[in-house]
């Protein structure tokens, strides 16, 4: 085992990363099983939690201890014996801390996927053996294609089921990663487990000595994350305007945000949107203390040379790499509220600290994604857990990138004006990153 | 030292941050949306380790200015006196306003009554609503984490309170990324939850690092205690021992502060920072598992207590 029992010092566990990750499995795929393993194998489920499940096993009149009772934390999840809503989890190993978004595979599952997704760094896509790559199967890649999850790990689950033949594994992984593929999935781990008998989620198999890759808990503790966001163009969108006017810091104005891409560094050259003043960054104050660099996602304080004017809502960018600023919004869209989205409608727009109304023009097509990804077309609204394109026109001017750029500067949700309800989750861009492309120089139909 | 991200040997990135600055620049994050959107926010302040982590996380992030917020304490009138001092000194060394609510008054006058096992958290939703509503708070930041409790695990980061500050777990609104929707009509008000992807041993991990001041009661010490429902209470003016309850001087340490009434010690020789981290990372029991009665009512107690407008 990787040192999850071992005592873990204090220093190892400061230095550790955190990978934030999701899973997405159907009903009987045995994704409690595997989130109950990777929690109980890494020490997360302690004396008094295993005996609250038993006890309320056995009031259920249970014969052995139902793990679902551990991750069902509302009264109507445990009377109905299914998941409602995305749960939050934590553990830790000596290597790496995790938070997992436990994502319900029954009801809802796009919208809750979703919401899943969108901060995970990696999705683990679960897989009965037994049926291979089903709609369901096509439905969770495809999700995790459209969030841009950097890694996707195909658990191929019930190996035991299959007598642990390496065929099965290999077919059903060729078939996924093809899939993942053509929907532009960069980076997909198979791993052939049994979560049941705990074959390769944490301690290796003994019983399929053909596989000779990493563990899930291995994989999960290793992959390589907070790279990407680093290496994009810097984005700061600036959150609140700090002024002491204290006798210490009498000039003092500083902007505070959270770097959403890239890197800045004092001296850079910057334009502030949309207003398109330029500047340069005069200093960084990294909560509290001067640096010269500081990168995504950092909470950082930005001092500018210039006088220029700046509020909450406006957007610092390198002046060599700024976003355009459209009103004219093309997106994907995960439509999550009850209430349907109509063309037409007016709602308001929150896109990184910046809330503008807007108003519905178009709803271009509708993605089915049981169905190999058909459109279609000019649909009449979306529904709850609709996935398809929305043209939007803003009533003030926004730097949105691709989302494929950049998660955080190229989302925004859609609201309801009358009562505040998040109705949509806007991703700008193309869905899909293997979608035909343009030469690169070519504006290829991103609305930027 | 440049740059505040410590680099790790965990990934080969030299951009990666380590978990403790990513759950801080998280937190900051969320202080400062709130700070940009609402009118009237505070922060609900008990003396505890996470109200306390809370407080240095907003001092931080509106650094060199002040926090822009003011402080709210529900005080049950069972409190440990170490807390309330360190509550006292803190508010003054930052020259914070403090907002409390009293259980006892509520009591004095009537418009609550003592419970039969004595508990007092219970009593505090009634106060902490009643505050929030005459002093027109909109936003009101509280220190619970998702792995406290499995009802918390289902909690937003923005989460929506109806003009009676009832929690509807079936009509949260999703949360996307960091976008987080403040909106609300007038009446209602949003809890916001800086520490939610928190877990205790990142509570104690960062206060190490940070060297935050924390009340002494949090460190073993020698301690007049008493066994009540499996956990060893502080004997005190709160209402115990009743008799056949016999006091006991133990050497003990706190790893949650509610009220007396029903936070109980555990058993520990951890003097420093460093002994309580290595202790809590061995422990078989949950924090709240281990030392709160309020939880073991019922299988649902929180979220039954969430629903009417508790944290």
């Amino acid at each position: 085992m990787t040192g999850t029992t071992s005592p873990i010092t204090a220093e190892q566990l400061s230095a550790t990363t955190l990978l934030r990750f999701a899973t997405a499995g159907s009903v009987d795929d045995g994704k409690s099983t595997l989130v109950g393993r990777l929690l109980h194998d890494s020490k997360s489920v302690l004396t008094d939690q295993l005996e609250a499940v038993e006890r309320a096993s056995q009031v259920r009149g249970q014969q052995a201890p139902d793990l679902a009772l551990l991750t069902d934390g509302l009264r109507a999840e445990r009377e109905q014996g299914i998941t409602i809503d995305v749960a939050y989890r934590y553990f830790a190993t000596a290597r790496r801390r995790f938070i997992l978004a436990d994502t319900p595979g029954h009801v809802q599952y796009t919208r809750n996927m979703v919401t899943g997704a969108s901060t995970a760094e990696l999705a683990v896509v679960l897989v009965d053996a037994r049926n291979g790559v089903v709609e369901q199967t096509r439905r969770h890649a495809a999700v995790a294609a459209l969030l841009r999850v950097p890694h996707v790990v195909l658990a191929v689950n019930k190996m035991d089921l299959v007598g642990y033949e390496e065929s099965v594994f290999t077919a059903i992984a060729e078939e996924f990663t093809a899939y993942a593929a053509s929907l532009g999935v960069p980076d997909v781990a198979a791993i052939p487990i049994s979560a049941l008998a705990g074959d390769n989620v944490v301690e290796p198999s003994a019983n399929m000595h053909w596989y000779g890759g990493p563990t899930v808990l291995e994989h999960l503790e290793t992959v390589r994350v907070g790279h990407d966001l680093t290496a994009c163009p810097p984005r700061f969108p600036v959150q609140y305007v700090i002024r002491p006017q204290t006798a210490e810091h009498p000039d003092y104005r500083g902007y505070a945000g959270q770097i959403a891409s890239g890197l800045l560094r004092v001296g850079d050259p910057v334009t502030v949107l949309p207003s398109g003043r330029t500047t340069t960054i005069a200093g960084i104050d990294a909560l509290g203390s001067p640096v010269d660099t500081a990168w995504a996602p950092q909470s950082v304080t930005v001092l500018l040379s210039d006088d220029v004017d700046v509020s909450r809502g406006d957007l610092i960018a390198p002046t060599a790499h700024a976003p355009a600023v459209t009103q004219d919004i093309t997106a994907t869209a995960c439509h999550l509220h009850e209430r349907p989205l109509r063309v037409g409608e007016r709602v308001l727009l929150k896109h990184a600290t910046r809330t503008v109304k807007a108003i519905v023009k178009e709803l271009p097509y509708r993605i089915d994604l049981s169905h190999g990804l058909a459109h279609e077309e000019n649909p009449a609204a979306l529904e709850v857990n609709d996935i398809g394109a929305v043209v939007l026109r803003t009533a003030e001017p926004l730097p949105v990138d691709a989302y494929a750029e950049s998660r955080l500067t190229g989302s925004f949700l859609l609201i309801d004006p009358a009562d505040g309800a998040t109705l949509t989750a806007g991703m700008a861009g193309e869905p899909f990153a293997a979608r035909p492309q343009a030469p690169a120089s070519d504006d290829d139909g991103w609305d930027f | 030292m440049t740059t505040t991200a410590r680099q790790t040997g965990a990934s080969a990135s030299p951009y990666a941050l380590t978990h403790l600055d990513a759950l801080e620049s998280e937190a900051v994050h969320i202080f400062r949306e709130v700070a940009g959107e609402f009118e009237r926010p505070v922060i609900l302040f008990s003396g505890g380790k996470d109200s306390i982590v809370m407080l240095h996380l907003a001092l931080k992030a509106f650094a060199p200015a002040a926090v822009p917020f003011a402080l709210l304490h529900v005080d049950t009138g069972h409190n440990f006196p170490e807390v309330l001092e360190l509550r006292d000194r803190t508010v003054a060394e930052h020259h914070l306003r403090l907002h409390v609510a009293k259980v006892q008054d509520y009591i004095d006058d009537g418009r609550l009554r003592e419970r039969p096992d004595g508990l007092r958290n219970p009593l505090q939703t009634v106060p902490l609503t009643d505050t929030i509503r005459e002093l027109r708070f909109d936003a009101v930041f509280g220190g619970g984490r998702r792995d406290e409790e499995k009802a918390r695990a289902k909690e937003r980061v923005f989460s929506l309170r109806d003009e009676f500050s009832q929690w509807d777990p079936r009509r949260q609104r999703p949360e996307l990324w960091s976008l987080y929707n403040g909106r609300h009509a007038p009446g209602e008000h949003v809890r916001v939850f800086p520490l939610s992807n928190w877990t205790e041993l990142d509570v104690w991990q960062y206060i190490a690092r940070e060297r935050i001041a924390l009340p002494e009661i949090y460190f073993a010490h020698r301690r007049e205690v008493f066994r009540r429902a499996g956990m060893w209470l502080t004997a005190g003016d709160w209402g115990g021992p009743k008799a056949g309850e016999p006091v006991e001087t133990r050497q003990v340490r706190y790893r949650t502060v509610g009220d007396m009434s029903c936070t109980g010690a555990v058993d520990s020789d951890a003097v420093t920072l460093e002994a309580v981290i290595t202790e809590i990372a061995a422990s078989r029991l949950t924090e709240r598992g281990a030392t709160r009665a309020d939880d073991k009512m019922s299988e649902a107690a929180m979220e039954d207590r969430k629903r009417e407008g508790y944290f």
